[in-house]
């Protein structure tokens, strides 16, 4: 019988620890498959967050760090400066990514350092249980904004790609999301498409995957999807949001 | 024996390099010495001062509180460090920049015009150098041929007009005291 | 064949790291150590794979640390007081995830903002882990520029051989003042461990398992052995590595216990006081960790009385203390800020230590 369908193998066997409807697992699966399918299982070099993808170094099945709240960036530059020929990529959420490592994403871009940043937006602290992250909506409740977000008291949310399209060192920035099938391959294509433009020396690259969480939102599987689409959209607009190089591509 | 020697002046006068040569002179003739800058905000464009210590043995502490010798560069490092100097010991100042100190009669005071010296060579900007002939002649802890070494060493080879100024100018500084 | 340079001591650490083989630096500026990433800047630029990189912050320096000696290669990073507070969130990740590299810290006065002149205020910091969790690095005290250099290389081996974070505790005059070095002639020693943990991408269809580079333990009791593994490392430093020197101590009845900068006044303070016919000896600890305490106890037996000679409020006396365990009465001589203590001002301390046993 033909195989018409099998998991990369650039996942370990462990089973995922995420919630039920977390989309943690589908946004693994597509880092894990565009490395595979770029063929680069060999020179992967994956850098662990602190948040609910803490544990992202049992999942990937290539060579992992563990890092700092926040520093992943920093910990990737360290590795990527050691060995320019490996591929270099950090998967981080919105707290560490938009809060507590600002400096750490926003310097490693302006440095255009050849690495890949997976960016998770949940628009929650999931790890320690629902509490408000840089990117929470305005009028959304968490365990430490109880009334919803109110602005006047703590800003409105961070949108990272919009601002790091602005610096020149990204080669490619752009945000996905994972809530149905279509996006789900725009998101795949997009993370070939930044860890190609690692690959190719162009610069750094990031991707922004919108993710639901449901536990934290309080809401169904189903229902966190249609939340994705409904609140986050039109908050947090997708589309690539900075391409230095349009016309370059692998195989140039 | 450790002998302490304090240079002082303006940022930009060359003080620290008069303190580097005397320090790599007395290092070639295989002495032990330590130099040490003052260092941080206060530097830039302000006071400027280095102690070396030349020793026979093992140096102790690097700091100069003490010195046997004096350079004062301008008015207020004058002002500053004279009462510093050891009883017995020798205080320059450079006479261009600063008038006679009403001072102690247990230390030798020698006024050193470095400036107009400097300038009487071809630049004024080896008024340091004057400085450290001066020192050199009167100071018996390092040779002058080590000292000339060191300058030429410490010029590069494709700076040998500036390296004949400043040996002009060391030839000068020991002739005026 | 090497000769004698007269070099500060920050560009004598910068130097004597390279030569060891050292090709990461990732740095912030700071008062008073800017001279070794300005060295660093320059030297590592024409050195093929080497990298400098001036960070945005201490915090991102070490973490960058953290993901170079995670990839196997030799790293260096300084800074001074505040920015070493800053790094010390990475120096705990590092000792935890048992990784090599060397912090040099070019001290300056405190606490907050504090001065920029020599201090050894840091010596808590330095001494008792200074981060997060149990966990300690193993600190080298240079008191001359030739010692930095040698205590450099010395650092990156036993960074190596332990798999640790090894600190070289300076202070602004040891930094900034110029001695005659001669560089040793560095050579890597045969039996450091292979680098068979660390992350470089694992090779295709090897059977090699993958690199984890990783201090989170969530399982209590795993994380318990993970320590005490650890701590079973740190054993065998403090049987193997404890350095110092004795100056004048076979016939001394005071003995002055001073590090770096401060053991040079006190050797100035210990000529002048036997001059006066005082039988004073110096005991300097070069390794603050582990700490030089047997010699400390021998000694005891001598002499009458000991004094510790810091630039801190009384930092180091702690393990003085410790080290004589009562058997005999331990004193401070102590400046802070950023004073350095004067010659007479130990000597008088010694005198006063005469008169008062």
């Amino acid at each position: 019988m033909a195989v018409v369908f099998e998991k990369t193998s650039m996942l370990t066997e462990k089973p995922f620890h995420y919630c039920p409807g977390c989309t943690h697992g589908i946004i693994h699966r597509l880092v894990a498959e565009a490395i595979q399918e770029l063929g680069m299982g060999d020179k992967a070099i994956g850098v662990a967050p602190v948040g609910c993808s803490v544990f992202a170094y049992d999942y990937f099945n290539c060579d992992m760090y563990e890092a700092a709240h926040g520093r992943a960036p920093a910990v990737a530059t360290g590795c990527k400066r050691v060995h320019p020929d490996k591929l270099v990529f950090t998967y981080q959420g919105d707290g560490d990514l938009a809060s507590i490592g600002t400096a750490e994403i926003v310097h490693a871009a302006a440095r255009g350092e050849k690495i890949t940043a997976i960016f998770v937006n949940n628009a929650i602290y999931g790890m320690t249980s629902g509490q408000m992250a840089p990117t929470t909506l305005p009028g959304q409740i968490t365990t430490t904004s109880p009334y919803g977000r109110d602005p006047d008291l703590c800003g409105n949310p961070i949108r990272i790609s919009e601002m790091l399209a602005t610096l020149d060192g990204p080669a490619y920035i752009a945000r996905v999301s994972v809530h149905g099938v279509k996006y789900v391959r725009q998101a795949k294509n997009a993370i070939r498409r930044a860890f190609e433009m690692q690959i190719g020396g162009m610069g750094f690259s990031m991707v922004e995957v919108l993710s639901a969480c449901p536990t934290y939102w309080g809401l169904s599987p189903v229902k966190a999807l249609d939340w994705v689409e409904e609140k986050m959209l039109p908050s947090y607009p997708l589309g690539v949001k900075k391409e230095a190089f349009p016309e370059w591509n692998l195989k140039s | 024996m450790e002998s302490q020697i304090l240079i002082a002046g303006f940022g930009g006068q060359g003080v620290l390099l008069i303190g580097q040569a005397l320090a790599r002179a007395a290092m070639l003739e295989g002495k032990e010495v330590s130099w040490i800058p003052s260092y941080g905000p206060e530097v830039r464009g302000g006071e400027a001062n280095c102690g070396v210590v030349i020793a026979e043995e093992s140096i102790g502490s690097p700091l100069v509180t003490e010195p046997v010798l004096l350079a004062a560069m301008n008015a207020p490092s004058l002002q500053k460090y004279a009462s510093w100097v050891a009883q017995g010991g020798i205080l320059l100042y450079n006479a261009s920049l600063a008038d006679a100190p009403d001072v102690r009669k247990d230390i030798r005071v020698h006024a050193v015009p470095c400036n107009a010296i400097a300038e009487n060579a071809g630049s004024v900007r080896s008024a340091n150098m004057v400085m450290l002939g001066a020192i050199i002649k009167l100071l018996p802890l390092v040779s002058v041929g080590s000292v000339m070494t060191t300058l030429h060493a410490m010029m590069g080879p494709d700076k040998a007009d500036l390296i004949a100024v400043n040996r002009a100018a060391v030839e000068k500084g020991m002739a005026a005291v | 064949m090497a000769e004698k340079m007269l070099m500060k001591g920050n560009e004598a650490i910068a130097e004597a790291a390279v030569q060891a083989g050292c090709r990461f630096f990732f740095g912030y500026p700071i008062t008073p150590q800017n001279q070794i990433p300005e060295y660093m800047s320059k030297r590592l630029h024409d050195i093929q794979g080497a990298c400098f990189l001036q960070a945005e912050s201490e915090i991102a320096a070490i973490n960058m640390v953290y993901g170079a000696a995670g990839a196997g290669a030799r790293v260096m990073t300084s800074s001074s007081g505040p920015g070493i507070s800053l790094k010390q969130e990475g120096i705990s990740y590092l000792a935890g995830a048992e990784l090599p590299c060397v912090i040099v810290n070019i001290s300056r006065g405190g606490p907050g903002l504090g001065s920029i002149q020599p201090s050894q205020s840091d010596y808590y910091q330095s001494t008792r882990g200074g981060g997060h969790g149990d966990y300690r690095t193993p600190v080298l005290a240079p008191s001359s520029v030739q010692e930095a250099a040698e205590l450099t290389q010395l650092a990156f081996d036993m960074a190596d051989r332990y798999r640790n974070p090894v600190m070289l505790l300076g202070d602004g005059l040891i930094g900034q003042m110029m001695e005659p070095v001669l560089m040793p002639d560095y050579r890597l020693p045969a039996d450091l461990p292979q680098k068979d943990w660390a992350a470089v991408g694992k090779p295709a269809g090897g059977s090699a398992p993958r690199a984890v580079i990783n201090s989170l333990y969530l399982d209590s009791a795993l994380l318990e052995k993970h320590v005490n593994g650890i701590y079973e490392k740190y054993a065998v430093i403090q049987r193997d590595e404890v350095r110092y020197q004795a100056e004048w101590t076979e016939d001394a009845d005071y003995i002055l216990v001073a590090y770096g900068a401060a053991a040079r006044i006190a050797r100035s303070a210990i000529r002048r006081a036997r001059a006066m016919g005082i039988h004073a000896g110096l005991l300097r600890p070069i390794t603050l960790w582990p700490f030089p305490a047997d010699a400390l106890r021998e000694l005891a037996a001598r002499a009458k009385a000991f004094l510790s000679v810091e630039m801190s409020m009384g930092q180091m006396i702690d393990d003085v203390r410790l080290a004589l365990d009562g058997l005999k009465p331990v004193f401070l001589c102590g400046r802070a800020g950023g004073m350095v203590p004067s010659v007479q001002e130990v000597t008088d301390a010694i005198v006063k230590l005469k008169e008062g046993v």
